[in-house]
């Protein structure tokens, strides 16, 4: 029996043929399109490159410290750099962003310190850092949990009479596997009946680690939000300057009140789903050469080239800047210290439960007990 | 005082709730004009306007995700799942999100939560109507467990867990919805007995009989049943299950050398067993007898015209209290 002879990934529906919203060519040729209207300046696209490149480097500083032993494990953005900067540009200080467990590039965005990520990667911490500093919550590992979290969120936003003039908004953001997910389609309807300022910023990668497209829908995703009554995108993920542009569009009309969006950032997992896979055992290189022809940084490169918007000293000071906080980056992991034992104790509830309290003096005086044999107190610890 | 049934209790203190604190809501399903299927809402949404007593959509993983979302923008979110069964589909927000979620941010996250859930069986219901899943939740780590066995109770507990920082699961027992009890409406919160610690309910020297929520009152009763026997049973209302307050139950089991626990749910895995290991543990030279454990067997609940058959009851219970004496 042939069993999945339906599932073909991103068929399209003829009644609205698939659109692509895209600003920048993967050649570097700017182009217009009448929805989405980008006044940009030369240093805005700079500083947009910049940042590209920077989440590119400390990406790829993350995979090398996996690699040599200094983190557990490191999920990868390479690829979705764009889609990611592009994004998180185009939030306001005062909105509120949800990420997955793969938003290096908005938590960078957002001026949270990338040494914070490779804590929870590294093993140090679960995340640790707290929301409300940077207006960009924890990572969320259960894929799309934080979907509903963020939609949480954004009501709180209505009961404040946030939304309207300098109002609020939420972003989530979630992957293609994880619109398979109960809870984001029960975020889809709760945004949806309760109007509220969000918007659901689905970075389509192609790849749910092995699975592709096909195995979670028969219907382009952007397309879905039809369905829940609100409106549906398809933006080029692999281009920062449409990304910034249906972005903002978007959570412009989530701060008016005018109720969420979905963006369908179409885009590419450039890696492995994390250090511990291996894309060549489900995936053609093929495809990945196809994309690459797509990068997202190389054609803002062209673009401002092309333009002689950018002299080559600007490329070379971006590289500079890059490998200064890949440097940084590399050091502060190497010099983090592990976590004091007795700290697993803390932050369980708001106060210490007697259980937790002799759970821990417990812990302590067996610690102790290894006080003459100091071998082996490391070994219990 | 006031005589009020357990869900008017409940529904006065969800009152003071809203009253106390602005950022209080109510959410759930049929919450707002309906008053909950129990009724424990009735009343509030009209007082209280839609913003803050939401009828919400039908997926309970959606309630609790949202809430949490709710909590960390300010809110104070008290959550119905409609009946124990139902909890299921928001499991995985509450274990994997709401009780983790403040041991993740290293304390800076707070998620002041309540979630109700009626719980235990006979009332003669369809499946899924019945159950008593309060292990599942006392075996998680960063959640408060608490459950209410009589109105007096229900009345100051709710009022408490909506005053927690900490997320609280509130169970109630539904078949005891509409016992009734003098309740002091103007009592001082502050003066209140602590949310997390387990109450005498019937003083006793012979044997320590611990219980919650629908078996308070059959334990009374059993109490009184054996009172004309001669034998004397202290019956302990234990009110939360996570943190236990073991304090007042190695108190009592010293004092009586026999300890028997009843609940509604299933004995394997129970809070019966984590109690009978503990007492075991800090009790053993008192003891006359082992722990022993009074509920439902290893089967899921059976329909409903077996569940007489299934649920402890006060026979049972005396059955189990004199079993503690043949040792």
């Amino acid at each position: 029996m042939a069993v999945n002879d339906a599932g073909r990934a991103g068929r399209p529906d003829p009644e609205q043929p698939t659109e692509l919203i895209q600003l920048l060519t993967p050649e570097g040729e700017r182009v217009e399109h009448p929805g989405y209207p980008l006044e940009i300046s030369a240093d805005e696209v700079k500083s947009l490159y910049r940042d590209l490149v920077i989440v590119r480097r400390i990406d790829f500083e993350a995979i090398a410290l996996q690699r040599q032993g200094e983190l557990g494990i490191w999920a990868s953005l390479l690829g979705q750099e764009a889609a990611q900067v592009g994004s998180g540009r185009a939030l306001e200080a005062r909105d509120m962003a949800f990420p997955t467990y793969r938003e290096h590039g908005v938590a960078w965005c957002r001026g949270l310190d990338p040494v914070r990520l490779l804590e929870l990667f590294r093993g140090v911490s679960h995340g640790g850092w707290d929301p409300q500093e940077h207006n960009f919550h924890l990572y969320t590992i259960v894929i799309g949990s934080q979907t509903l979290h963020a939609t949480g969120y954004a009501m709180g936003i209505q009961r404040d009479d946030a939304v309207g003039e300098d109002g609020e908004a939420v972003i989530a953001y979630f992957g293609d596997g994880a619109t398979s997910q109960g809870d984001v389609n029960e975020a889809f309807i709760w945004a949806s009946v309760n109007n509220a300022p969000i918007v659901f910023f689905c970075q389509n990668n192609q790849w749910a680690i092995s699975e592709p497209l096909e195995r979670q829908s028969r219907t382009p995703l952007y397309l879905r939000a039809r369905g829940f009554g609100f409106p549906g995108v398809r933006v080029d993920g692999n281009d920062v300057l449409a990304c910034l542009a249906v972005t903002r569009r978007a959570m412009q009309a989530a701060r008016d009140g005018q109720g969420p969006t979905l963006i369908e950032a179409f885009t590419y997992r450039m890696g492995a789903h994390t250090t511990t896979d291996d894309p060549t055992r489900y995936r053609l290189s093929a495809e990945l050469e196809a994309w690459k022809l797509k990068d997202p940084i190389e054609r803002v490169k062209q673009y401002l080239i092309r333009t002689e918007q950018a002299e080559m000293s600007f490329f070379d000071e971006v590289e500079a800047d890059a490998a200064e906080v890949g440097a940084r980056v590399r050091q502060a992991c190497l010099q983090m210290p592990d976590p004091q034992p007795l700290g697993m104790f803390d932050n369980v509830l708001t106060s210490d439960t007697a259980k937790l309290a002799a759970e821990r003096d417990w812990l302590a005086a067996y610690l102790d007990s290894f006080a003459d044999e100091p071998e082996l107190a490391g070994e219990a610890r | 005082m006031t005589t009020l049934t357990l869900s008017r209790a409940l529904n006065h203190g969800l009152r003071k709730a809203l009253e106390d604190n602005p950022r209080a809501l109510i959410m759930g399903e049929d919450v707002g004009k309906l008053g909950g299927v129990f009724r424990v809402t009735d009343g509030l949404q009209k007082d209280f306007g839609e913003a803050r007593v939401i009828d919400t959509p039908l997926a309970e993983s959606g309630i609790i995700g949202t809430a949490i979302g709710l909590a960390l923008r300010g809110y104070r979110p008290i959550c119905e799942i409609q009946f124990d069964g139902f909890v299921f589909p928001a499991f995985d927000q509450i274990v994997s999100q709401l009780a983790k979620m403040r041991y993740r941010s290293r304390g800076s996250v707070r998620l002041p939560i309540v979630v109700r859930i009626p719980f235990g069986g006979g009332i003669g219901a369809v499946e899924h109507h019945s159950e008593s899943p309060e292990a599942l939740f006392a075996h998680t780590p960063g959640l408060r467990v608490v459950a209410c066995g009589g109105p007096a109770d229900a009345y100051t507990m709710i009022q408490q867990a909506a005053r927690s920082d900490d997320p609280v699961i509130f169970f109630e027992p539904k078949r005891r919805y509409w016992d009734k009890e003098d309740v002091d409406t103007d009592a001082d919160l502050a003066t209140a007995q602590p949310l997390d610690s387990a109450r005498v309910l019937v003083p006793g020297s012979d044997v320590t009989l611990l219980c919650y929520g629908p078996m308070t009152r059959t334990c009374a009763e059993a109490a009184v049943a054996a009172a004309g026997d001669g034998r004397s049973i202290e019956v302990i209302d234990l009110r939360s299950l996570a943190p236990l307050d073991t304090e007042t139950i190695f108190a009592s089991v010293r004092k009586t050398g026999r300890c028997v626990v009843a609940h509604e749910a299933v004995v394997t895995g129970g809070i019966g067993a984590e109690i009978a290991a503990q007492v075991t543990q800090e009790c053993f030279y008192s003891l006359e007898a082992p722990v022993l454990r009074v509920g439902a067997y290893s089967t899921p609940y059976p329909p409903s015209r077996l569940e007489e058959y299934y649920l402890p009851d006060l026979d049972r219970i005396l059955d189990a209290v004199d079993r503690s004496f043949g040792y």
